[in-house]
């Protein structure tokens, strides 16, 4: 499986109500510790597979979803599992720090 | 295209050199060894670029004279280093052992053997250690205003200290922010006479002088700032939104203690003996050098960490020619 990008208006449908856990990767093309995570994301996309949905949302085009979440530092990933916030890693802190959190959700 | 002048060990055999980091120091080291013809393993962590991938536009790194995006600048200089046959490992390192010739290094459960070791690890961001701020970091409490002040749209921010970085991350937030405070614990700063200028003439920032954060305070996000001035010790409140500490940094040597010889702040200690080859990034061990911000407490520039990348490499280089006669 690979990363997808959710926005907004889909963020009830492709995380809010999914069985599987979904890590959200919150985002934005001009934060340069956001590019450094895209690739393990990429990376642990591949390697978790159907077991967790990794989703990217840009904050500049959906700010209503980051507000909601009181997101206010990029990147921040969350992990969600039915619609429940399992966790949050607050900047990019490489790797391990990302499974971490997946495994909060993934047993 | 690769140019690459050394042959990668196989399995079992020494790297000619390990640079551990991956900044402008360490990058540039990685450039020079591998042009010296000494295969270079780069253990550049996890995260990796350094300072420079928080930063926006880097305006005094020459060759750039409309300056350039510091993300970018490390990812030339990182293609630069790769172009000459230097392997770059995204892992942290996590032990060392500088007692053993081959020198090891382990990262991610592996080890790997070096002839010679240069360390450039850089520094991180020091954080103010005052109540509350590690439980909003993320939630109004930033190190980082290039990758976060757009949060902060029309909202009201403080930024703590009185170095360059204080200065660009005020400048920064005014494009976003209604309001911005830098709170300042002297009553002058030590940053470039620029950058004092770009502050002191931008109306939408204040300064607090003489002034000092004691507490942080917020349930879901950051509220308010308790404060103390230090004119004459009175306390009072700041309703503020968001908060950037740009106070400083430390070095990152915490793999390093007791394995090399660190001064009382942590940072790597350099041993300059004319007696033993005169090389002037030497630490205590022989054969491991040091470069860049985690020995500089001075300069702690991109150009002069770039600069004692360049002579830990022909240190290096040095060294490895001097165990071969």
């Amino acid at each position: 499986m690979t990363t997808f990008n959710i926005t907004d208006s889909d963020f009830e449908t492709k995380v809010i109500q999914k069985k599987t856990p979904v890590l959200v990767d919150f985002w934005a093309s001009w934060c340069g510790p956001c590019k450094m995570a895209e690739p393990v994301l990429e990376e642990l996309s591949g390697e978790y597979n159907d077991k967790v949905g990794i989703a990217k949302l840009d904050v500049d085009a959906n700010p209503n979803t980051a507000t909601k979440f009181g997101v206010m530092s990029i990147p921040t990933t969350i992990l969600f599992k039915e619609g429940k916030e399992l966790g949050r890693q607050v900047g990019f802190a490489g790797k391990q720090a990302f499974e971490d959190l997946i495994k909060k959700g993934v047993i | 295209m690769k140019e690459t002048f050394a042959k990668k060990p196989q399995q079992g055999e020494s790297w000619d050199v390990i640079i551990i980091g991956s900044g402008p120091a360490a990058l540039t080291s990685a450039i020079y060894t591998t042009r010296g013809a000494a295969s270079t393993l780069i253990i550049g962590g996890e995260v990796w670029g350094g300072q420079l991938m928080l930063t926006t536009t880097v305006d005094n790194f020459p060759g750039f004279p409309q300056g350039i995006l510091g993300p970018k600048l490390m990812g030339e200089m990182r293609a630069q280093a790769e172009r000459f046959g230097a392997e770059f490992l995204g892992e942290n390192a996590t032990d060392v052992d500088f007692s053993k010739k081959p020198f090891e290094v382990i990262a991610a459960g592996k080890v790997y053997l070096g002839k010679s070791i240069i360390i450039a690890t850089g520094a991180e961001t020091k954080w103010l250690d005052v109540p509350g701020l590690k439980k909003l970091i993320g939630r109004g409490v930033s190190s980082c205003a290039p990758c976060d002040a757009a949060f902060f749209k029309d909202k009201k921010v403080v930024v703590v200290g009185g170095g360059d970085s204080a200065m660009e991350e005020a400048v920064t937030l005014t494009k976003y922010a209604t309001e911005v405070t830098i709170i300042h614990r002297r009553d002058e700063f030590r940053a470039s006479a620029a950058m004092q200028q770009k502050v002191k003439e931008n109306p939408k920032i204040k300064i607090l002088w003489n002034t000092e954060v004691t507490e942080v305070i917020g349930e879901q996000k950051l509220e308010k700032l308790k404060l103390k001035s230090n004119y004459d010790n009175s306390t009072s409140e700041f309703p503020v939104d968001g908060l950037f500490v740009a106070i400083g940094h430390v070095p990152s040597t915490q793999i390093f203690g007791g394995k090399i010889e660190l001064d009382e702040k942590g940072y790597v200690k350099r041993f300059w003996d004319e007696k033993i080859g005169g090389y002037k990034t030497a630490t205590n061990v022989q054969g491991v050098f040091v470069s860049g911000d985690v020995h500089d407490y001075q300069y702690k520039q991109a150009v002069t960490a770039a600069g004692f990348g360049c002579m830990a490499a022909m240190d290096a280089i040095k060294y490895l020619g001097e165990l071969k006669d």
